[in-house]
């Protein structure tokens, strides 16, 4: 039996959905709905945009305007959505290849720009649709059907772009803390700017297999030993952050937003006439 | 009577007038040369009428942002040339399959690559009909002065919003740049075509279902409270993906069809001294204002010649093409590539004449003497 959660933010007719088991896509996806359904955003107002990827097809399975883009462009056809109707909540969907590579240039300018949009990263550190190829966030040295020797790609970390960029909200949290994770969500979108949200999630299926994770709990167990609290984080040595990661606000800003400042150049003219 | 509103432009900024004739109300680009007016004209006239301008990170973050606004409600365009043409054709194709109206201006200059930017060319024609990948039908559509920019601007607008595809306007650098004479329309004489929207109840509606005796399926705006899908897979009316092959062949010949089945509807041409001629030359864009003064020279010298101009390049004109060929003895494409529309031209109306190819790749402009002697020779 479905949850209420799902009967009502769901395209039930829609599923099963195509991620395989173990896919931690599901716990993302639950903690947006989650996060909607917290601020009693109406379901008309919400616009979910994603691009191509295992994740953004998440789209599809969402009872809201729901918009299923080019690969890497999403971020670039929720602009035009924002700019043409600013009352939309936007929130994008996207996957750490679609992200940061193929449209890493969308999301620096879309932060740059500080438009009102929330954008919720599922990080799997691998190209799942495809069949596991080395993403920018593979971290170095891992492998993928790419990097049959290892990875010797210095892997991004998103957060630090995100902000660097210009993002008003950067946090980042794991599927083994879906209740952070919905909080993250409720705050970005709650942000009248740039929100970034770093979901780090599992696939069991190419990433762990490749690199020899074990299983889907395996994958969640490390989630939990390894990510630490940014307070706590920030205590600890160099030494005792080696092989850690940190999660939760990393930052929080305050910037004109896009859209609203090209309302008061529109305002400017209606004023004249 | 109102005052007539005569202005001297050029090119590009007619083409900015008529999309916010035709009821422009996005543009989203990337500067570059020979477009880049209609980007700056854009830029200080949205805001003005309440629309909104933005310069995108690049090329197909403009197009990508234009679907975006258009499927919020907006009447869009972007404009560019060919290094940027080539980059937006991915969206172009997700514009088609997701039947979002929109309108995509190319200010044709030398290439291929950076080519020759600030010089004229007409070396995109057959991009602008197989730019995308995979098998589909386009409108593109090409003016030759600035009051016919204007005016096919509008009507690129219109024919978007009826049969909701992208539109391609084809420019070139003379076209683009070219000032001239422009008088105003009074606004009441303008059409003024808009996408249907639905009135079923929001469970009822089936996004991608084309209603009985419909051209196209009605369009719902994001935030009308349809909470309809959007995709770049194949999908079935509902807008959700499938892979199921009699949906997907019936998909693709639907999105075909709508274009090729309406050939009368969309073209548009210009026949010139063609009643009582023996050869015909045929070219489009600022080329044809060359073919016409040709037409003069060897009218005078007592060569029965006429002009066959298209302004719809995109379905083609085959009807005409092939009548024009059961009447001529001789056909003259003259165009400033190697003979891309001329390809086109030969299979429709070789068998029944000689069809010939006139052309120039260097960035100059074809001369009226140059085809008179080409004609005189042949």
């Amino acid at each position: 039996m479905p949850s209420q959660l799902v009967n009502e933010y769901f395209r039930t007719e829609n599923l099963p959905h195509i991620w395989c088991p173990g896919c931690g896509n599901g716990i993302v996806t639950r903690a947006i709905i989650k996060a909607i359904d917290n601020l009693n955003l109406n379901k008309d107002d919400v616009c979910i945009v994603s691009g191509i990827g295992c994740s953004s097809r998440a789209s599809g399975y969402l009872d809201f305007n729901t918009l299923h883009t080019t690969h890497g462009r999403a971020l670039a056809f929720a602009t035009g959505v924002k700019l043409a109707n600013p009352k939309l909540n936007v929130i994008v969907i996207t996957g750490d290849g679609d992200c940061s590579a193929i449209g890493g240039n969308h999301l620096i300018h879309a932060a740059r720009r500080n438009i009102d949009i929330t954008t919720v990263v599922f990080n799997n550190n691998i190209y799942g649709m495809t069949g596991g190829q080395y993403s920018p966030t593979t971290p170095t040295g891992d492998k993928g059907t790419t990097a049959p020797y290892g990875n010797i790609d210095m892997n991004f970390d998103l957060c630090n772009l995100a902000k660097a960029a210009g993002s008003t909200y950067v946090s980042r949290g794991t599927i083994f803390n879906p209740n952070m994770l919905i909080k993250q969500v409720e705050e970005g979108i709650k942000n009248k700017g740039f929100s970034f949200i770093e979901a780090i999630t599992t696939c069991p299926t190419y990433y762990g297999r490749k690199n020899k994770k074990g299983e889907a709990v395996d994958m969640m167990i490390y989630l939990k030993e390894n990510a630490v609290n940014v307070a706590a984080y920030d205590k600890l040595t160099d030494e005792q952050k080696e092989g850690k990661f940190v999660i939760g606000e990393l930052y929080k800003g305050s910037k004109p937003e896009y859209t609203e400042e090209y309302n008061k150049i529109i305002e400017s003219f209606s004023k004249e006439r | 009577m109102a005052e007539k509103k005569v202005k001297l432009m050029q090119g590009n900024e007619a083409c900015v007038e008529g999309a916010i004739a035709a009821g422009m109300k996005f543009y989203a680009g990337y500067p570059i040369t020979p477009s880049t007016e209609i980007a700056e004209l854009s830029a200080e006239r949205l805001p003005r009428i309440g629309g909104k301008f933005i310069q995108m990170e690049d090329e197909i973050a403009g197009i990508s942002a234009i679907i975006g606004a258009s499927l919020a409600g907006t009447k869009s365009m972007t404009a560019t040339s060919g290094p940027g043409f080539s980059l937006k054709q991915e969206s172009i194709g997700y514009a088609i399959i997701t039947e979002t109206p929109c309108v995509i201006v190319n200010v044709q200059r030398g290439g291929p690559s950076t080519g020759l930017p600030t010089s004229p060319a007409q070396g995109d024609i057959m991009q602008a009909r197989w730019g995308t990948h995979g098998d589909h039908s386009i409108i593109a559509l090409y003016p030759s002065t600035v009051r016919e920019v204007y005016d096919t601007t509008i009507r690129a607008f219109n024919l978007a919003e009826k049969y909701r595809t992208p539109v391609i306007l084809l420019m070139d650098e003379v076209v683009g740049h070219m000032r001239e004479k422009i008088e105003f329309r009074e606004d009441q004489e303008i059409e003024i075509v808009n996408r249907r929207k639905p009135n079923c109840l929001p469970e009822e509606y089936k996004p991608y279902k084309v209603k009985e005796g419909d051209l196209v399926p009605e369009m719902a705006a994001f935030g009308d409270g349809y909470r309809f899908h959007v995709t770049g897979l194949v999908h079935s009316e509902t807008g959700f993906p499938t892979g199921n092959e009699k949906v997907a062949e019936a998909l693709t010949k639907r999105l075909f069809n709508k274009i090729e089945e309406n050939v009368d509807d969309i073209v548009e041409y210009e026949e010139y001294l063609l009643d009582d001629a023996e050869i015909a030359i045929v070219a489009y864009g600022s080329t044809a204002r060359s073919a016409k003064s040709a037409v003069e020279i060897l009218r005078e010298e007592g060569m029965k010649v006429g002009l066959f101009r298209p302004i719809t390049i995109w379905p083609m004109a085959e009807k005409q093409f092939l009548q024009l060929s059961n009447k001529v003895d001789r056909i003259v494409v003259v165009e400033m590539n190697m003979g891309q529309y001329f390809l086109e031209v030969d299979r429709i109306s070789g068998k029944n004449s000689k069809v010939e190819k006139y052309g120039r790749v260097n960035g100059e402009l074809i001369t009226p003497e140059e085809i008179v002697s080409f004609i005189k020779e042949g």
